[in-house]
């Protein structure tokens, strides 16, 4: 078939009325906070000027106009959060208090079916198997990947090959995994995992389908994506070792094990918490690849998936809305933790 | 500081451009005239003319080829009408359709294919009434049962549209004709035959419940379809509307009976592996098998006609048919199970309720009709206008007046079971797990 430039022409004209309006928008605002700004340094500029050539006292710098000035950079910014999260998130705390149609108060029965019901309660099992596992695996792989290919021949290669997943979509490294974990009933075999048991002799397996190993096997694909995050930002990190410091350890004769607990592991403890953290955030939100893979069934559900198909598919906006919440006091720690961790760098 | 800046140029330009840009761009509406209005063709659209050159959007589940000839179907009256249909069809439709709604953002037209799923939006307020052209115009040509699935309380707000019958058990003609089988009539043949079959050494059944987001339903269909032929219509209905529990004693009866099919290892699943894969076997493929001879049977709706590849000869003595899933209990009747789609409306503009009385219409059942692959409970369908055997033998079967028919169950309850824990459950069921505490699990999930 031929592509015709004019049978496309309604979508081209939408995409440009896209282009258009991006143009606008993000052009005005630039504008925007360059006109104001300017404006009030040539004001300042003008005082200036005056106050030198009247030879009298320069005026002090009114505060009021720079709070006026913050308000203005910081309108923007709020009214953004207050429409886009302040406001969703008291309206889902209210809708998690009502039934599934939210026409009626519930009370807190939502968050009784939470944690009494069976099958939520294999959800709740399962999201904490991922966020325990997904950050400490991920990061150590990273790390010993980033302590291993440090100053090695190559290095650049061997780091590109592991962080090449990073630039694949949660959906496609789901497909490439669901291909690896493909089963045939008799025949050849298209999953590599299953071809490798047959060829050492075992019976295929439907891997998918067992409970827990399958939830083990998502953890992979996450793990697999994650890895190169994780080993960037730590080998940047022991890139940033003071070289006097390695250089000192050395002439104290440490071996390389000493190296690596005294001396590579303290100084790289900002960054390990920063990528565990990060780590953490996402798994918690881990939606894509459970969706992709199993869809949530053969007992593999998590939080997110489970609220997306509470709130859109079974129109039990109550339910959908009180996993939202759990999610979101779940988050929290997490946040503090990682907002007073940078307060506390900057400070020391 | 340097106030006039080379980039800070390049914005004021870009941002006038585009203001002045997008100010011109909503001044080309094409103004389309329809010009044939008058002519002879055109002359079953008077009624719906007045309405020129506007729009109504129709938003569905229907995609790809099927989508392509909806829309020609209606072609002849946009043409005539003046009036343009703007059609969308989504995989997420069941999904997208609440948040569309509930962010004000309503199409005007729906295709709902969950009769729950239109009781939730009228019990919100959404739907609009019909208007009372349409009204009279289905009452005349929707079957009472139909008419049922489309009305809630009291008030009639979706229209039926397509169908299908799922009642069916697709082989292949030539090779019973080989091998010397009989189509089964009863239940005692049909399990009988299943024997016979396994002890030939080839796979008697095939079945896969993989369909992505709504893994799991061809499974239902199954039970559904059992519960009709042990229990009868009446509890059928019980147990659609939940006045007897999901996990009622005739309901564990009618899956311990599917079980003895579905879960038999002699039976499943040709071609593609033991009972557990038929989980993972998109059920697109699942009934493919019955060409190639690795298995015999596959319990499918009509439509599984078009999943054939091209060049199957789909016909009673071609490569793959279907015959009428048997009866079990003579006393109950010969049941029919089946489903489809409703049209309902979030506008009720002049143009929406022209467009949903045509949808109604013996020209526009027709005029599907006859583009193939389409079946319809609408009785001004001209069964000649029906091309393949497969959809002849589904009118047949959906026009018979002594026919029970009765609608998709887990389509009927709320979603959360219909499209949820049923099909979950059925999972768990196909894995291994027990009749018993399955329907539990469902039976506790129904919402309060």
């Amino acid at each position: 078939m031929e592509f015709d430039f004019a049978d496309e022409q309604p979508k081209l004209l939408m995409l440009m009325y896209g282009l258009v309006a991006f143009v606008v928008v993000v052009g005005g605002l630039l504008l925007l906070l360059d006109v104001v700004p300017a404006w009030f340094a040539r004001r300042r500029e003008a005082q200036l000027v005056a106050a030198s050539a009247s030879g009298a006292p320069l005026p002090r710098r009114s505060k009021p106009r720079e709070g006026i000035l913050a308000i203005f950079f910081l309108l923007p910014t709020l009214l953004l959060l207050t429409i886009g999260l302040v406001v969703p998130a008291i309206r889902t705390m209210l809708l998690s208090l009502m039934n599934g149609s939210s026409t009626n108060w519930v009370g807190l029965r939502n968050y009784g079916w939470m944690f009494s019901d069976d099958s939520m309660l294999r959800v709740l099992i399962n999201t904490l198997v991922w966020v325990v596992l997904v950050p400490v695996v991920a990061t150590a792989f990273g790390l010993i990947y980033a302590v291993l290919v440090d100053k090695a021949r190559f290095e650049a290669v061997a780091k590109s090959l592991i962080f090449l997943p990073m630039a694949i979509s949660f959906v496609g490294a789901s497909i490439i995994w669901k291909f690896v974990y493909a089963y045939r009933g008799d025949g050849d075999q298209i999953g590599l995992l299953n071809q490798i048991v047959v060829s050492l002799g075992g019976e295929p397996k439907q891997w998918l389908l067992e409970s827990p190993l399958n939830t083990l096997l998502l953890i992979v694909i996450m793990v697999w994506i994650q890895a190169g995050f994780a080993m960037v930002v730590l080998s940047a990190a022991i890139k940033a070792i003071p070289g006097d410091i390695v250089e000192a350890a050395r002439l104290d004769g440490v071996s390389p094990w000493q190296m690596f607990w005294q001396i590579t592991m303290p100084s790289i403890r900002p960054a390990l918490i920063v990528v565990a953290v990060t780590l953490t955030i996402a798994t918690l939100k881990v939606f894509d690849i459970v969706r992709t893979a199993t869809n949530g069934n053969y007992d593999t559900s998590v939080i997110a998936s489970e609220m997306y198909n509470q709130a859109f598919r079974y129109g039990q906006n109550g339910q959908g809305s009180a996993l939202a919440v759990f999610l979101f006091i779940l988050v929290i720690p997490v946040v503090i933790y990682q907002i007073r961790n940078l307060r506390q760098q900057r400070e020391g | 500081m340097a106030v006039f800046t080379r980039p800070r140029q390049a914005f004021v330009i870009a941002g006038v451009l585009g203001l002045a840009l997008s100010a011109t761009a909503c001044g080309t509406g094409d103004d389309k005239k329809s010009d044939k209005a008058g002519s002879a063709e055109c002359a079953p659209y008077e009624k719906y003319q007045g309405n020129d050159g506007k729009k109504v959007s129709i938003y569905a589940s229907i995609r790809d080829a099927e989508a392509d000839l909806l829309e020609r179907s209606w072609s002849q009256f946009t043409e005539c009408t003046g009036i343009e249909i703007a059609y969308e069809g989504s995989g997420e439709f069941e999904a997208q359709l609440p948040v569309r709604v509930d962010g004000g953002n309503a199409p005007d037209i729906a295709f709902v294919p969950q009769p729950g799923l239109v009781k939730r939006f009228a019990d919100a307020g959404k739907l609009k009434q019909l208007g009372a052209d349409t009204k009279a115009l289905a009452e005349q040509n929707m079957p009472a049962d139909w008419l049922k699935y489309g009305t809630v309380n009291g008030t009639l707000y979706g229209v039926p549209l397509g169908a299908n019958v799922k009642s069916f058990v697709w082989y292949s003609p030539k090779t019973f004709k080989e091998k010397g089988w009989e189509v089964p009539t009863t239940w005692e043949q049909l399990i009988a035959l299943s024997d016979k079959i396994a002890a030939s050494g080839m796979k008697p059944w095939c079945a896969g419940v993989e369909s992505g987001d709504a893994t799991g339903w061809p499974a239902t269909d199954w039970i559904e379809d059992v519960l009709l032929r042990t229990a009868g219509a009446e509890v059928y209905d019980q147990w659609t509307t939940h006045q007897i529990a999901f996990n009622d004693p005739r309901v564990v009866d009618a899956v311990d009976r599917a079980g003895t099919i579905l879960k038999n290892e002699k039976y499943m699943n040709g071609g593609f592996g033991g009972v557990k894969s038929i989980t993972t076997t998109a059920f697109q493929e699942a009934g493919l098998p019955v060409t190639t001879g690795k298995c015999a049977m596959h319990r499918q709706a009509s439509f599984y006609a078009n999943q054939f590849p091209e060049g199957t000869k789909v016909a009673e003595d071609g490569d793959a048919f279907a015959f009428y899933f048997p009866a079990i209990d003579a006393a109950k009747g010969k049941p029919v199970l089946g489903a489809g789609e409703f049209v309902v409306a979030y506008a009720d503009r002049p143009e929406v309720q022209a467009v949903q009385t045509y949808l109604a219409s013996a020209e526009y059942v027709n005029s599907r009709a006859k583009l193939g692959n389409w079946v319809t409970a609408n009785n001004k369908l001209d069964i000649a206008n029906v091309a393949s055997p497969i959809d002849k033998l589904s009118v047949q079967i959906l026009q018979d007046k002594t026919g029970v028919f009765r609608f998709d169950g887990s389509d009927l309850m709320p979603a959360a079971v219909g499209a949820g824990t049923f099909w979950k459950g059925m999972i768990e069921w196909l894995n291994g797990k027990a009749t018993a505490p399955v329907l539990q699990g469902i039976e506790s999930s129904w919402p309060k």
